[in-house]
């Protein structure tokens, strides 16, 4: 009984990560998403405002903390590390802001994603095109 | 009673307001994208509209994760360009139309589409980019309609479609200013996708068989749910919903009057069309 609880349990998480996948190298931000990174996004949102982002560069990680962000979170915006910040239930729009804090525009976050340089990223974007 | 005197679908790539602000319509990269616009302002001089419907979708400008609302409508006496964190060139207020947002507001809720009014409303580079590449000089009073494509689960093309239909049978009904000339926008697309490792992804046999199918049969696209468009389009592809809303409310048959592809303008497969009611 107790093994069967479990393996359900273990195939509704294996569900969820297949569904959380089922395109490759893109999450569906859905209310699951919405709740994970709930702390995180709204702290991105506060971005919106310059005194925040002042405030953030000042103390980021006691910025994060007021957020509530959880370790990892507040680990990966301390590297930067955005694909880490995704699976984390960043969404695009609201770290986008959080980007934008380090002059990091729409190609250098497409490179750092695909792991391709700049110049490689915006080649592939024109071989698109043809 | 109000006529729509067409839509007009544009891209409004946040890199669009740096590119207007340094004047970089001539240059290299940006050409091809700009010249899309000359005929689309020909077109304006000739319809002259009074008033802009955008459908378009909100970026963390307005809306947070803590209400999100599936479709809002902004009845607003003006609309402010708010700061979007990333330093893009803010733009003067555009002023709105209250009456005919109450009106449209009202009527779709009447149709059954339970939309969310809006009496103040912070817009971003999805309404200042379109209205400043279509009047780069003023512009028009708008009534800015928000789909939810932040969050799934988004409302379906189907939905969009039909809410499209009703925003247009609305804008017909409304008379309280005689012969109102309305342009519908539809803002965003075509496929791109900003986030995680598949960034960067673009589909243009995808983008161009859309296209296509507005002029002709377009309810084509209601056949795919949100993750469809997703695959097909890239994450942010999705906002071709507001170009598949901003035909519906063109009831009936239309001609095109112009069209411009162009890959890549930043991330993104840009595209310019304006339809017109043949009727
Ligand atoms: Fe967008």
């Amino acid at each position: 009984m107790g093994e069967q609880v479990a393996t359900s349990q273990q195939e509704a998480a294996l569900g969820e990560e297949t569904e959380r996948h089922s395109i490759p190298g893109t999450i569906i931000f859905d209310g699951t998403e919405a709740k994970r990174g709930y702390g995180l996004n709204k702290m991105c949102f506060s971005f919106n405002e310059e005194a925040n982002r002042n405030a953030f560069l000042a103390d980021e990680d006691g910025y994060c903390r007021r957020y509530g962000l959880t370790e990892a979170q507040r680990d990966a915006i301390s590297r930067r590390d955005v694909l880490a910040l995704l699976e984390l239930g960043g969404h695009p729009y609201y770290l986008a802001k959080f980007a934008g804090i380090f002059h990091l525009d729409v190609q250098d976050l497409g490179a750092m994603q695909t792991g391709l340089s700049k110049e490689e990223f915006k080649a592939r974007l024109v071989e698109a095109g043809k | 009673m109000a006529r729509i005197v067409g839509s007009i679908m544009s891209t409004h790539v946040p890199a669009i307001a740096n590119a207007l602000d340094r004047h970089d319509e001539t240059d290299p990269y940006w050409k091809p994208f700009f010249d899309g616009y000359e005929a689309v302002h020909a077109w304006l001089r000739e319809v002259q509209p009074d008033v802009a419907v955008i459908f378009h979708n909100d970026h963390g400008m307005n809306f947070f994760l803590d209400k999100m609302p599936t479709f809002a409508v902004g009845c607003a006496p003006e609309y402010r360009h708010g700061d979007e964190g990333w330093g893009i060139p803010t733009v003067d207020p555009y002023p709105g139309h209250p009456d005919l947002s109450w009106h449209l507001a009202e009527t779709l809720v009447g149709d059954e589409f339970d939309v969310t009014t809006c009496q103040e409303m912070l817009v971003d580079h999805a309404v200042t980019n379109p209205m400043k590449l279509l009047w780069p000089d003023g512009g028009v009073p708008i009534v800015p309609v928000t789909v939810n494509t932040v969050m799934f689960p988004y409302p379906s093309a189907k939905r969009c479609f039909a809410l499209g239909e009703a925003t247009g049978r609305a804008i017909s009904s409304y008379d309280a200013v005689p012969d109102l000339r309305v342009v519908m926008i539809g803002s965003g697309g075509l496929s791109h996708q900003l986030e995680g490792e598949r960034a960067g992804f673009i589909n243009k046999s995808f983008d161009l068989r859309f296209v296509e199918s507005l002029t002709d049969d377009p309810r084509w696209a209601t056949q795919f749910s949100g993750e469809d468009l997703v695959k097909e389009t890239g994450s942010q592809g999705v906002e071709l919903l507001m170009w598949l809303a901003a035909r519906a409310a063109l009831i009936g048959t239309v001609r095109r009057v112009t069209w411009n592809y162009h890959i890549p303008i930043s991330n993104t497969a840009a595209g310019t069309l304006v339809l017109e009611p043949t009727a």
